[in-house]
């Protein structure tokens, strides 16, 4: 072989090295580059819109974001077409099933077929009793519009609600306006809501007063070394401190 | 001045249009009718199959879940139900028998989208655009595959046109024509095969389920070839007909072991002396011609 061949052939071995090594850090840039854009898609995409609500069962928004495979067979399998799929022009990850309280809200089927439905576990097979769902809780966060605080018996609010008597009880308010009548005051148990949005479906005013909004939002939380009193005395059966005595309360009738 | 013979017109006048356009048609038939599957049950109440290609539930028995988002899933480190991964085992089962890339040819709604592009752009006789690599969808395909693990959630569904397309045709299409008209676009004016052939990874994930496939086209009557290039000209991956079509001397084919063949049989449809056919390899070494 002379030495220009062997020349050649080097040179057509290094174009060849050089076009695959091209070729090679093209691609791996054009994929770096559509990973870093999906990044950057999934930081705004990732937070459930206010009025999204999931379907029972659905684990917390960044665990059922990695199970849910966006197939839609909890949506087929509700009976009351309450459950549909983001859209892409839609906020929210798209194609996540979700359902709006005020347009449909869920039935709470007792055989909560979504949940039996969604091949992946993204809705928790663990949740048997429908009412042990935590959908989102019912706050009724406008006390200026709602007609039972205006002291009217509008209440559908507490009569249409599946936990009737727990999800949503009436306190009995003096309406101080009158004078002489009485308020019943919807109140919202969190420990009982399921956050299926039939009162906010139910509220009778234009905007409803009553409505479905995530728990983390809504829900406070006391830190540990909280102590209530009242309950901590009734854990115990008696006062909390030993060798305290009761004062006579005599004029105001309390008990001494 | 003489007008440029059109790929397949050779056959056409040989075989006829009906057996020039025979796998075509079945894969049309076959992409049209999954879709169609699927719509019975929203729109006419039959009971047949539900979900999408995501995952799905024939006969409320049969689950089916797709590999490529499977795999995305299980990336994300938080497993999944009996449900997912009974249907994970069936689908990868049925496609390490027929092919890996025979959803890309047969099942997937993007198909239709970029065969359309790649027709019109012979006919436009547009260069082969934007010098993307075949390798680029494997590429594509780790970053599909590391995102969920890093950042544990589907990253690759927020833009999948293939999901993002089929999605919206069973459960209400809203802008997701946009993307159809997008990979369109891309195929068209952009780049040859660009989506299918050099990005999707989609695609490049069912080729790995290709080696062991027992369906494949082989150049079988590959001595009749009268070299006229139209095979070339109308495979979504003409790389892989080479070593099966014109390895004789070297000993390769006449199969093609390609795990890019998509089995689209446009190869077989379009020849005019018939060299491909498609074929059943039985592991006893006996095959069966289709």
């Amino acid at each position: 072989m002379s030495n220009k061949e062997k020349k050649g052939g080097q040179q057509q071995e290094g174009i060849t090295r050089r076009v695959f090594l091209g070729e090679t850090a093209r691609g791996a840039s054009v994929a770096t580059l559509v990973g870093v854009g999906l990044w950057a898609k999934a930081e705004t995409a990732h937070t459930l819109p206010l009025r999204h609500i999931r379907p029972p069962g659905a684990l917390v928004e960044q665990d059922f974001l990695a199970k849910c495979v966006r197939c839609g067979l909890c949506v087929r399998s509700c009976p009351y077409d309450t459950l549909r799929l983001g859209k892409v022009e839609e906020p929210g990850v798209v194609g996540t099933p979700f359902f709006k309280a005020r347009e449909i809200p869920c039935e709470m089927c007792e055989d909560i077929p979504c949940v039996v439905a969604c091949p992946t576990g993204a809705l928790d097979k663990g949740l048997k009793n429908i009412e042990k769902a935590q959908m989102g809780l019912a706050v009724l966060a406008d006390q200026e519009t709602c007609l039972n605080f205006l002291g009217l018996r509008c209440e559908v609010c507490y009569r249409v609600c599946p936990v009737m008597d727990k999800a949503i009880t009436l306190e009995r308010l003096q309406n101080k306006r009158t004078g002489r009548h009485a308020m019943f005051i919807p109140v919202v148990h969190s420990d009982h809501c399921t956050g299926c949005g039939k009162c906010e479906r139910a509220c009778v005013l234009t905007e409803a007063a009553i409505n479905i909004l995530p728990i983390d939002l809504v829900k406070g939380k006391m830190g540990k070394h909280y102590r209530l009193g009242w309950v901590e005395k009734e854990k115990k059966g008696g006062p909390l401190a030993p060798n305290i005595i009761n004062k006579p309360l005599g004029q105001w009738g309390l008990d001494p | 001045m003489k007008r440029a013979r059109l790929v397949g017109q050779e056959a056409v006048e040989k075989k006829g249009w009906l057996r020039t356009h025979k796998w075509l048609i079945l894969r049309r038939s076959s992409q049209f009718s999954i879709i169609g599957l699927f719509l019975l049950w929203p729109l006419a109440e039959i009971h047949f199959i539900q979900g999408n290609l995501n995952a799905s539930l024939i006969l409320d028995l049969i689950p089916l879940t797709d590999p490529f988002l499977a795999s995305q899933v299980l990336m994300a480190g938080l497993g999944m139900e009996y449900p997912a991964m009974i249907g994970l085992a069936v689908v990868v089962g049925i496609y390490l028998l027929i092919g890996g890339r025979t959803y890309c040819s047969w099942v997937c709604p993007i198909n239709p989208v970029t065969d359309a592009a790649a027709w019109l752009r012979r006919r436009l006789g547009l260069q082969k655009g934007m010098g993307l690599s075949r390798t680029t969808r494997y590429w594509m395909l780790a970053v599909a595959l590391i995102l969920p693990a890093v950042g544990g959630q589907l990253f690759w569904e927020l833009v999948n046109p293939v999901t993002l397309v089929q999605r919206g045709l069973i459960f209400g299409v809203g802008l997701a024509w946009v993307v159809i008209v997008m990979v369109f676009l891309f195929d068209l004016f952009v780049s040859s095969d660009g989506w299918c052939g050099r990005l999707c990874p989609m695609g490049a994930f069912y080729s790995l389920l290709t080696p062991v496939a027992l369906l494949r086209v082989e150049a079988r009557q590959r001595d009749q070839c009268n070299d006229c290039l139209d095979c070339f000209k109308v495979c979504p991956e003409p790389q892989v007909i080479k070593p099966a079509l014109k390895g004789a001397a070297t000993g390769q084919g006449p199969t093609i072991q390609d795990i890019n063949c998509t089995n689209c049989g446009r190869c077989v449809d379009i020849c005019a002396p018939n060299v491909f056919e498609f074929a059943i390899h039985l592991p006893d070494k006996s095959r069966i011609s289709l």
